[in-house]
């Protein structure tokens, strides 16, 4: 059965390339940082499970210290001109989309085999790594087709991979760390003291106002912790159920789903909720750390506005 | 006694991130004071914070398609991306994004979450189409407009992807939804929830479209 470790030893390889490549680049001054940063990344994916906890916790904050001590940096160097770009795109034309949209096809014609047909019961991946294992193929079909097709230079993967990488830095783990936060803030019991703070201002005899407490509270709490994933069963144990379900009979399907949603509200306003936030942002070389999250609040708000009126209007009907 | 001295990590976090400090340096001080706070010991928190993060790395995987973006873009991907969009009559950087918003919901609603994403197809894709389609209306953008269309860009992935998800059965924050209702004794099947995703779905479609459409009206009036 393909499991998560398979993909672990291909993305390990990946950022060992990504070492690779930024060691090559030398117009960035601090590339023996982002070389660092990114082998240590591949020692993670490798090595992970060997290390033990106080092992990985010490990677951690050797990372922590060369992202925080601004070791990292990036280069000028572009594989490229945009002449030679532009000349390359009249070349090939629409036939460049063909390599880019494998990956997205790979994925679609994956999770359909694996949910719809027979394959399903053979058990060939874990059923917990099907997404990631289906990204993986398809970055290895996109790769094979591009280097069998275009000819690149041998280590043009790696050097391109790694501008785009290195454009990103530090920001790439960010999400990985906020979910060990998550881990850390679960232990210390984190969740349990907000539900607790919750409770106690409860106000009684007003629907709207419960309804108006449960969607703020979900809102807040996934603000804090980046996903609504742990807001939920908080808010739901503190609100949701005792007072707007049992006390107060709501539907319990409108409840569960769009106090779900009304914390999705909050997942766009937040800078915890890095991949989709702040990871963009980077990716995008926007100069804005938070451009993203600015475009998305008025958006945001009116929706949040909207789920409270469906929460109130429907669950108490 | 509730004890509340853990949630002074909470404040760490919002005050590291508004006054800019390395995102990673704010989230491990924040995680070791949390944990210091709540009665661990160095030591616990040091191994607790790396099991958490030996056992998240599935999270960090998604950068392995960078090599196939990045070698695309060295042949003009990017470039091409422009040209197409710049061929289509009516294209506008609106238009664009609303056609992708509701595919976006769409795909997200089968459960074909990961075909896209910002690694996947907005840095290559998108992006550079929204930009092309911006300049097609307005010529050559300054920095704040080119930064509000990708920022666009991305937030459009992102509301198109959250509020459609939830309404496939068998994604993750359903079956959450109704675990924490089944251990109040409320048995509730995936069905009934996910059908009270799509009122909101089509809120954010509408809400976010029509930001969509005064994004338009603001560029093409920018032009004149």
């Amino acid at each position: 059965m393909i499991t998560l470790h398979w993909l672990y030893i291909l993305a390990g390889a990946v950022f060992a390339g990504f070492a690779l490549g930024s060691a090559r680049d030398e117009t960035n001054a601090k590339r023996w940082g982002n070389a660092a940063f990114w082998a240590l990344l591949a020692v993670s994916f490798w090595f992970g499970d060997l290390l033990g906890d106080i092992g990985n916790g010490i990677l951690v904050l050797v990372l922590v210290a060369i992202a925080g001590l601004h070791l990292i940096g990036r280069g000028t160097k572009e594989s490229t001109t945009k002449d030679a770009r532009r000349r390359s795109a009249a070349r090939y034309g629409n036939r460049l989309f063909v390599p880019a949209l494998l990956i997205p096809f790979t994925a679609f014609v994956g999770t359909l085999l694996f949910n719809y047909t027979p394959l399903k019961a053979l058990n060939l991946i874990d059923p917990k790594a099907v997404t990631l294992v289906l990204l993986g193929c398809g970055v290895l079909i996109a790769l094979i087709v591009s280097y069998a097709w275009l000819r690149p230079p041998a280590l043009a993967a790696v050097d391109d991979g790694s501008r785009l990488m290195n454009g990103v830095g530090w920001a790439a783990v960010l999400p990985q760390m906020l979910a060990s936060l998550g881990v850390i803030f679960a232990a210390a019991g984190v969740g349990t003291t907000i539900g607790a703070v919750v409770s106690a201002v409860i106000p009684s005899g007003s629907i709207f106002l419960a309804v108006l407490l449960f969607a703020f509270g979900m809102v807040i709490f996934t603000m804090i912790m980046g996903n609504a994933f742990a807001a939920f069963p908080v808010m739901a144990t503190a609100i949701g159920i005792p007072i707007l379900i049992q006390q107060d009979g709501g539907n319990p399907a409108v409840i569960g789903a769009v106090g779900m949603l009304s914390g999705f509200c909050g997942t766009l306003m937040t800078p915890m909720a890095a991949n989709f936030n702040i990871v963009p942002a980077a990716l995008l070389e926007l100069k804005d750390q938070y451009g993203v999250i600015r475009a998305q609040i008025p958006t945001a708000i009116p929706l949040l506005i909207a789920n409270i009126l469906i929460l109130y209007f429907a669950a108490f009907r | 006694m509730t004890d509340y001295w853990p949630l002074l990590g909470i404040l760490l976090v919002v005050a590291g991130f508004a006054l800019r400090f390395n995102p990673l340096f704010v989230v491990a001080v924040a995680a070791i004071v949390t944990g210091l706070l709540g009665h661990m010991s160095f030591l616990k928190v040091l191994s607790t914070l790396g099991h958490g993060f030996n056992e998240n790395r599935y999270v960090t995987v998604i950068w392995i398609i960078l090599p196939v973006v990045g070698l695309l873009e060295r042949y003009g991907l990017q470039e091409q991306a422009r040209t197409l969009i710049g061929s289509i009559r009516g294209a506008t950087t609106g238009r664009l994004l609303i056609v992708y918003l509701a595919v976006r919901q769409i795909l997200s609603a089968l459960g074909l979450t990961t075909v896209a994403g910002h690694p996947q197809t907005v840095r290559p894709l998108v992006a550079p189409m929204a930009v092309a389609a911006a300049e097609k209306q307005r010529g050559k953008l300054d920095e704040a407009t080119s930064e509000r269309v990708k920022a666009m860009s991305a937030a459009t992935d992102n509301v198109g992807l959250f509020f459609g998800e939830d309404i496939f059965l068998a994604i993750a924050s359903i079956l959450l939804i109704q675990g924490s209702l089944a251990s109040f004794g409320i048995q509730l099947t995936p069905f009934q929830l996910s059908v009270w995703a799509i009122p909101s779905a089509i809120c954010a479609f509408l809400i976010h479209g029509a930001r969509l459409v005064l994004l338009d009206r603001k560029l093409a009036r920018a032009a004149k």
